[in-house]
């Protein structure tokens, strides 16, 4: 597999012949980060791997892994594209005009694009609802802190990082009306160096608890070095940190590859921006640390299975902006569209979004 | 900024000087005989692999740091064969020596991702450690970074003020002239390189053991090229290197710091201190008179062949 991948992205396997009916489905998968990144990309590759345990002999699936966001990724996916796949998934946001451009010149490949929001014929998209993660990730926040002070490491100022700021904020104000958060962007999805550089700014500065939008275990262990908390992002990082883990917000991609296969296979996809969280466990709340109280165990739960049941919806006004403009009207729900557009902070968040 | 603020982020800023400190020693030692190795991050992302792992399987963080330095200078020893055996062009041969190292060391690794060690604790000097201020920012540290001190004190004295150093800059200089009063340039050479590989090794180990203890596939991020730069910025001084580190180490975390105080700046903008610390610190070094004394190594870059002396 690995070789494999290698000699795609030399380019070596480019122009092999166009699948037969009978031969297993070809399926593509491009990652951001190493699969060892043991956050978000190592979350696809499961469900790469998830996709081949379901289908067997039905699916031959290829990875490259480690696509900078950008021309390279352009190469990338028309390599793919060019042997053969039929099927190509493009796993990180800065993917989606490479693939929209790519996917005009194969019209007869399916593409579906991770957090993205532009569609065509053949290219669908798909996200998580991260911010049902966040929800609860702010509730355990805001009750545990005893500094009153949450730390945010973020990657880039796109909607989905700062609608779950948002929503991490909104739902410790819920549970502690003094919280504050702390918001240090890295520009990176994976460093893990810099990862612990910000983590380490932030618990100088008085941060006891910890929340990543990175993908890397390195703030788990920083937290765990200076005897503070954390929350584990997009994989299970319990490990890392068997003191400070509070629990983490687990990715879990199998049930929509399998199901895109599927539909693929039958000939009836069609593009559409799917949304998945907790109700289609696609979200995933995992290893809940024993050591934290019992109310705190008992409200993340209580969190997790309102908004699974759809009782709680994060987004519901009346939310204000932190400049003092409504973003959401009273007795409104964003929609799936509105949510994929918030470029606002909640009121109370005194940081500017970065420019 | 309070005065307890200031303090930390000073000893963040030695910690993430640290490594850098590592390889820019190694580098300037190897520059100093006359060879440019642009291979830092590859033997760095080696050392790093290699130390995890022994230290991951004997548990000995002591024998970590010693299978790193062994294999730093493993990879440093194919490039001083290609470099001074063949002849091979350094710049070309370097910058292989990367590709090779970044792709070896993921491939090398991929059994150990996601596993962890307990890394080194660290160890509070006694008395000193209890200065205010200074012993929080300069003796709280972990065995590594002392040693980097050591060896930076132990560098400074060796290649100043002894018979050893002297030799290292003839053959830098001028080899030609070295080779003519019956110093062999090519055994200095091959130690020169072969104690950069070292130190890139330890720095690597400092990364995978210390800094961030575990190991991920291109952990070093670029660590290997900032420390070419430095030894440029310190303009081939031992001192200066041990300053610059810090001053290095100091620009890439303030962007982290002053957002989390709430200052409204982009991180963009944040992010780029460290260069622009180079770009200043190189127009100043440009701007001194004495500039005959910043020059690198005169013979930094140039093939020797003992062979073709007359």
């Amino acid at each position: 597999m690995k070789m494999k991948s290698l000699l795609l992205s030399l380019g070596l396997l480019a122009g092999a012949s166009a699948v037969q009916a009978e031969d297993p489905l070809k399926v593509g998968f491009v990652y951001v980060g190493p699969v060892g990144d043991l956050g978000w990309s190592y979350e696809h590759d499961l469900g790469r791997i998830g996709l081949e345990e379901h289908f067997g002999d039905k699916v031959e699936t290829t990875y490259v892994e480690n696509v900078p966001e950008g021309a390279d990724a352009e190469r990338v996916i028309t390599q793919l594209a060019k042997a053969g796949n039929d099927l190509i998934f493009t796993t990180s946001f800065g993917f989606m005009n490479p693939t929209v451009k790519v996917a005009k010149r194969f019209p007869k490949v399916t593409f579906e694009h991770a957090t993205g929001y532009k569609r065509a014929r053949n290219v669908g998209t798909y996200v998580l609802r991260t911010y049902e993660g966040r929800y609860v990730s702010g509730v355990a926040a805001g009750m545990m802190t005893k500094t009153n002070t949450i730390g945010y490491i973020a990657s880039f100022p796109i909607p989905e990082v700062i609608r779950d700021i948002d929503t991490v904020y909104m739902a410790a104000k819920k549970v502690n009306p003094d919280v504050k958060i702390k918001i240090v962007w890295v520009n990176s999805w994976y460093d893990p160096g810099k990862e612990t550089d910000a983590a380490n700014a932030l618990m100088d500065q008085g941060v006891d608890i910890l929340i990543q939008h990175t993908d890397s275990p390195a703030p788990q262990i920083a937290a765990e070095k200076r005897g503070m908390r954390s929350i584990g992002q997009a994989s299970n990082m319990s490990k890392f940190a068997p003191e400070a883990h509070m629990f983490s917000v687990r990715d879990n991609w199998t049930p929509y590859y399998v199901g895109v296969a599927e539909a693929v296979m039958n000939n009836t996809w069609k593009p559409s921006d799917y949304w998945g969280g907790f109700k289609e466990d696609m979200l995933t709340i995992e290893s809940i640390n024993p050591n934290l109280p019992a109310d705190v165990k008992a409200k993340i739960k209580e969190t997790y299975a309102a908004i699974k049941s759809g009782e709680l919806k994060p987004f519901t006004g009346p939310i204000k902006d932190n400049k003092g403009n409504i973003v959401v009207p009273e007795g409104h729900s964003l929609t799936d569209e509105e949510l994929a557009q918030v470029n606002w902070y909640v009121e109370g968040i005194t940081d500017e979004i970065p420019r | 900024m309070d005065a307890d603020l200031i303090t930390q982020i000073l000893f963040a800023a030695i910690k993430t000087g640290t490594p850098l400190l590592f390889i820019a020693l190694g580098e300037v030692i190897c520059e100093k005989s006359g060879i440019l190795n642009l291979g830092q991050e590859g033997m760095m992302l080696m050392g790093a692999v290699v130390g995890f792992l022994a230290a991951y399987t004997t548990g000995s963080m002591g024998l970590g740091v010693l299978a790193a330095m062994i294999m730093g200078s493993l990879m440093s020893l194919i490039f001083a064969v290609l470099v001074l055996q063949l002849g091979a062009n350094q710049v070309a041969t370097g910058l292989a020596l990367t590709i090779f190292g970044t792709g070896l060391s993921a491939f090398v690794g991929s059994g150990v991702v996601g596993q962890t060690i307990q890394g080194f604790a660290p160890i509070d000097i006694p008395l000193l450690s209890e200065i205010p201020y200074l012993g929080e920012i300069l003796f709280k540290h972990d065995i590594l970074v002392y040693l980097s001190f050591a060896i930076t004190i132990a560098l400074y004295f060796v290649v100043n003020k002894t018979r050893i150093g002297l030799t290292l800059k003839a053959v830098g200089e001028n080899p030609n002239a070295a080779n003519a009063i019956g110093i062999k340039v090519l055994q200095v050479r091959y130690l020169a390189i072969m104690f950069g590989g070292a130190m890139a090794g330890i720095a690597g180990a400092y990364m995978s053991l210390v800094y961030t203890p575990m190991w991920v596939e291109n952990m070093t991020s670029g660590r290997g090229w900032i420390a070419l730069a430095l030894v440029v910025f310190a303009s081939w001084r031992i001192g200066r290197i041990m300053l610059g580190a810090y001053l290095f180490g100091l620009a890439s975390i303030m962007h982290l710091v002053l957002q989390g105080l709430g200052w409204s700046i982009s991180p963009n903008l944040l992010a780029m201190l460290p260069y622009v610390a180079t770009v200043i610190v190189m127009v100043i070094i440009s701007a001194d008179h004495f500039k005959e004394k910043l020059l690198a190594p005169r013979s930094l870059g140039k093939p020797f062949d003992p062979r073709n002396m007359a």
